[in-house]
């Protein structure tokens, strides 16, 4: 928060409860496949309320920790600039538009699931689905495979191994798995 | 568990869930999918899948799914308690940690847990595409589906709606 700003930048905006509902509301609404870069660009690019730096930084706090991580950052984001009750608004802003757009598709869904044009088309947005998440896999593997850290491919293909194929429960590949990855992190370096 | 009301089974599964959910809500598709159609038998292999589509289909950040697969299992209430319980949790934990987290930012153990972290995360997302793609392709044709889209995806930066446009039109037309 108080370290190294750039000297010149005029004083960043500082979003009311208001704005922060406002522009949590757009982001929930907008992205498919995922928010996060809308939220990106809302945050850092059209509202100016932070630097790509200071998105990454609270961005990474909100990876760091498990769970949805939009909504983790949505949190940190409202808390920052709002306190406990601007937490509280940018957390609901962010889930209750899709919460209720989504429990809409559900009702439709358990009455018209079972019509086989709609299992037809589901099918193949599914399989698209798949191809997505395998391109978004590989373009994060990339990186790991190629550079420095070894024993990291071991490690993911471990993890992809014991969920995927042996169906083990997450709960036990993560306790046995993260604490091995990140002691041989700890002592890369 | 079945002496337990459907809603505290959903409330205990999700809030376990979510805190293991490392690297985001895809990370944690395997486990969603062992638990609602192996073990619980909530739903089947195509509704499973269904209901993915549909999460990629709403507007929002991708952990909506369990939304749907609250409000299968329990109706209105379920899905929010799904939600409710997926997202609490770890939110609890950002704001308690949000306070001291700058000042961490060079620590050893951060960076350590960080760079731990990440082929972990990898690992399970890529647990997540092979899971679905088994749920998904079911044919020759449902595989070339995903295969095409997988390329296009990592060698372009399309948008994914156009991919699942070309995904729903295609499985309309009955090659599926």
């Amino acid at each position: 928060m108080s370290h190294l700003d750039p000297p010149l930048t005029e004083m960043t905006p500082r979003p009311s409860l208001g704005e922060l509902f406002k522009a949590f509301f757009i982001v929930s609404i907008s992205g498919f496949g995922g928010a996060l870069p809308w939220a990106r660009r809302m945050i850092v690019e059209q509202r100016g309320w932070m630097t790509t730096e200071e998105f990454n930084e609270a961005f990474a706090l909100a990876q760091f920790l498990p769970g949805p991580n939009l909504v983790n950052f949505s949190v940190v984001f409202g808390l920052r600039f709002g306190g406990p009750l601007g937490a509280l608004v940018a957390f609901c802003s962010l889930m209750g538009p899709p919460l209720v757009i989504v429990t809409i598709l559900a009702f439709l869904y358990a009455q018209y699931g079972d019509l086989e044009m709609l299992g037809r088309i589901l099918k193949g947005i599914t399989a698209a689905a798949a191809g997505l998440l395998i391109a978004v896999t590989t373009k994060m593997a990339a990186p790991i495979f190629l550079k420095r850290w070894n024993s990291a491919p071991v490690i993911a293909l471990l993890a992809f191994l014991a969920v995927a194929i042996m169906q083990f429960p997450l709960p036990w590949v993560f306790v046995v798995l993260a604490p091995i990855s990140i002691a041989l992190a700890w002592f890369k370096r | 568990m079945n002496d337990n009301s459907p809603l505290t089974t959903l409330f205990v599964y999700f809030a376990t869930l979510s805190l293991f959910a490392m690297g985001g809500a895809n990370s944690a598709i395997p486990e969603m999918h062992r638990v609602a159609v192996d073990t619980m038998h909530w739903m089947t292999d195509r509704q499973f899948g269904d209901m993915f589509a549909i999460s990629q289909l709403s507007p929002g950040p991708n952990v909506i799914i369990v939304t749907l697969i609250g409000y299968h299992v329990a109706g209105l209430a379920g899905g929010a308690v799904a939600t409710v319980a997926m997202c609490g949790p770890t939110c609890f934990l950002a704001f308690f940690v949000a306070g001291f987290w700058d000042r961490f930012k060079d620590a050893h153990w951060r960076i350590a847990i960080q760079a731990g972290l990440i082929p972990l995360s990898l690992g399970l997302i890529a647990a997540s595409a092979f899971v679905l793609a088994r749920v998904a392709d079911s044919n020759v044709y449902a595989g070339i589906i995903t295969a095409v889209t997988a390329v296009v995806a990592f060698a372009t930066r399309i948008n994914p709606l156009w991919v699942f446009a070309a995904g729903g039109i295609l499985g309309l037309s009955g090659w599926l």
